[in-house]
């Protein structure tokens, strides 16, 4: 998609909505070195949210909107929760369809638009919670990853089924009491990671949202490498607290101490010697693009 | 009740973007549909009904087909393949489960495809939510239903109650009789549920292994000419493709809130679903030649009335009971949704009695037609042959015979 398409009709201009107006006027659509940092200087591609107040994934969702680096020609698939509460407000394509079964629409749809966009880069992204990636979905999760299908998963990990009122999921850590694990959940946080890199994924990211220029770097990272090698997974630690008994301001603590040394959210990378070198190249690219960019400016 | 639409001397609307002449897949032509459908020479090819789908398949200018192995839909889906090896069309994997091939199909015709692919029976069940979510997202899929058996006890032979469970998805559902029925509703299909007025996935049923693993000679055409490639920007609704304006589509997201609009937003796109089922008749009735239902005879007391391959066993049974000078008629349904309620109506006004012989236990066309004509003590549910027994014409003959009261010999030793 051109900037062409989203503009305004003159005739009709006056009568569109303001946060439309913003979108065409302000929007960093076409601005391939966009980033977190454009949050509160430009028109965001998420237009409020529903979710609970202090909700870390609404954060989450507003760093990844901001850091994909070709919005312009993205679309993002959801699944039933949370999420799905969001993504009517996000100024970029996005399908609901089922629970669990995103990573299969994902890739019926990313082969669609590289069989009828062949000359053009279309990003297609995965964005559902852990009980859709894990639970109900893994299947599908799995088998695309078999199949080297070319996007990137990204799980909102908040280690429960939020949406439905806090029951336990596969992501739960062990011995956590929740609705559906009266005496504690019996086995192991699944490790998906792991088992995405095993899975054939060529870049996984495991990692809080409380650190944005952290999210936007991995969501880049994947995005480049899912386009050249194949499959890639990003897992977010975006903790409930309405479920975990914390107040609105208490995430960015949760998040942080989920971090901290030992912790089970110590940001990790999985990823080949061919795929590191790769990501190398691409970030000296961008930096020397972005370095230009700015002598230009000054 | 629908109005009568008269099919006749309409035509199938195209896409202004059709170039008729411009170059199809490998060494095809794209063609007119209404030349390619009805005015195109033709062949004779003698083929199973797998062979005939990937026929059909091969002239539809199809984008993308996901395969799964089931009975008996595995060989028309390994073809399809074999199209692809050959360029005909240009995405083509297997899936892991059905749900997901479903899905997979979903996907593709969200970002602007035209898809096919088919399935079976458990098949078609464990793929089930997805139908209402096709229908609902309106993506004009097509899915081939080689009907079989439902477990349990397991059953891999031809049977129809799949079908009962396919009604009220939302979609299209048309029964076809033969392999010719078979071939050019596929091919109509495609016209019949792009149209931006429907834009519905079609199920194209037919009785597996009767239709899907017999020969049947086909008429197909004699040039080398497909139809005219899908144009997504035709649908109803934006294509998920970033090509059209990512505006905000709602200002508060309806779903979960418990308000009146979130259920009265539900309900009219739900009633907007069926509506653009029922407007899919004027289209459906010229890949039908004129009518969605078709009849003998219709002015003798005894009707059958069926659909698939129950209607073959049927015609075969009103030659058997012509011979001792029983005379019946026959109503042949070719679409099961939309619902042919008015043609059926007219067609059985001078009926006393009406037999619908079935392949399943439930006899839900028996049902359906209950529901729909005045007098319905005349509709005799029967006679049901189930989980892959065959219907020999003389079961039928016999159903109809004790029907009128008249004696008849037990067929001892018969499926």
């Amino acid at each position: 998609m051109s900037k062409e398409k989203i503009a305004l009709c003159e005739d009709l201009a006056d009568v569109m909505p303001p946060e439309y107006q913003e979108l065409v006027a302000t929007a960093t659509f076409g601005n391939q070195d966009r980033g977190w940092k454009d949050i509160g200087s430009s028109k965001e591609l998420i237009e409020q949210h529903s979710l609970c107040a202090g909700c870390p994934e609404s954060i989450a969702f507003r760093f990844i909107m901001s850091s994909i680096p070709n919005p312009e020609d993205s679309v993002f698939v959801g699944s039933t929760g949370c999420t799905s509460l969001v993504f009517p407000q996000v100024g970029i394509h996005n399908i609901h369809s089922l629970f669990g079964n995103q990573n299969a629409i994902a890739s019926g749809l990313q082969r669609a638009l590289a069989v009828r966009f062949p000359d053009r880069v279309k990003d297609v992204y995965v964005l559902a919670g852990d009980g859709a990636t894990v639970d109900i979905g893994l299947d599908m999760t799995m088998q695309s990853w078999f199949r080297q299908e070319k996007f990137t998963t990204i799980c909102f990990d908040n280690e429960l089924y939020a949406n439905t009122g806090g029951q336990e999921s596969g992501l739960m850590q062990k011995g956590f009491v929740a609705k559906m694990a009266p005496v504690g959940k019996k086995f192991e946080k699944v490790k998906l990671p792991e088992i995405a890199f095993e899975s054939g994924c060529h870049y996984v990211a495991i990692l809080t949202v409380s650190k944005p220029n952290r999210v936007e770097q991995a969501i880049r990272r994947a995005t480049y490498v899912a386009r050249e090698f194949g499959p890639t997974y990003i897992q977010l630690y975006t903790p409930c607290i309405l479920e975990i008994g914390k107040q609105s301001m208490e995430g960015l603590d949760e998040m942080k101490d989920s971090e901290s040394i030992g912790g089970r959210f110590v940001m990790r990378e999985l990823m080949t010697d061919e795929v590191k070198a790769f990501i190398k190249e691409k970030e000296a690219e961008d930096k020397a693009r972005r370095k230009q960019a700015k002598a230009v400016t000054a | 009740m629908n109005k009568k639409v008269d099919g006749q001397n309409s035509r199938i609307l195209l896409s202004e973007k059709v170039k008729v002449g411009s170059k199809g897949p490998v060494n095809l032509t794209v063609a007119d549909p209404n030349e390619m459908f009805f005015e195109a020479k033709r062949k004779p090819a003698f083929l199973t009904g797998s062979e005939v789908i990937k026929e059909a398949i091969r002239r539809a200018n199809l984008d993308m087909s996901v395969a799964y192995p089931i009975t008996p839909q595995s060989e028309a889906a390994a073809l399809i393949g074999e199209l692809f090896s050959e360029g005909y069309l240009k995405e083509y994997f297997r899936g892991e489960s059905e749900f997901a091939v479903m899905g997979q199909c979903a996907g593709a015709a969200f970002g602007g495809a035209r898809v096919f692919t088919t399935t079976a029976g458990p098949g078609t069940l464990r793929a089930m939510e997805n139908f209402p979510m096709w229908a609902g997202s309106r993506l004009p899929i097509q899915v081939c239903v080689t009907c079989r058996g439902i477990n349990s006890p397991l059953s891999i032979q031809p049977d129809t109650l799949e079908l009962y469970y396919m009604l009220e998805t939302g979609a299209l559902v048309w029964h076809a009789e033969t392999a010719q029925d078979l071939y050019d509703w596929i091919l109509g299909g495609f016209m019949v549920a792009e149209q931006p007025d429907v834009h519905l996935p079609l199920a194209l049923a037919c009785d597996g292994f009767f239709v899907t693993h017999t020969k049947d000679n086909v008429m197909i055409q004699e040039d080398e000419i497909c139809l005219p490639e899908y144009d997504p920007y035709r649908s109803p609704v934006p294509c998920m493709d970033m090509e059209v304006p990512p505006i905000r589509m709602m200002r508060d997201p309806f779903v979960m809130k418990s308000n009146y609009i979130s259920y009265m937003t539900h309900a009219s796109w739900q009633q907007e679903v069926r509506a653009a089922i029922d407007r899919s008749r004027k289209h459906t009735k010229v890949i039908m030649g004129g009518s969605l239902i078709e009849t003998e005879n219709l002015d003798r007391e005894i009707l059958l009335v069926s659909s698939g391959t129950a209607v073959s066993q049927g015609r075969e049974a009103i030659r058997l009971l012509e011979e001792e000078g029983i005379k019946v008629g026959l109503v042949k349904i070719k679409s099961l949704r939309p619902f042919p309620f008015e043609e059926l109506r007219e067609a059985t006004a001078n009926a006393k009695t009406i037999f619908v012989p079935e392949f399943n236990v439930a006899g839900w066309l028996a049902r359906e037609i209950k529901a729909c004509i005045p007098d319905n003590q005349r509709v005799i549910a029967g006679p049901h042959v189930a989980g892959g027994m065959t219907m020999p014409s003389e079961v039928i003959v016999m159903e109809i015979k004790k029907g009128l009261g008249m004696k008849v010999e037990a067929l001892s030793g018969r499926g």
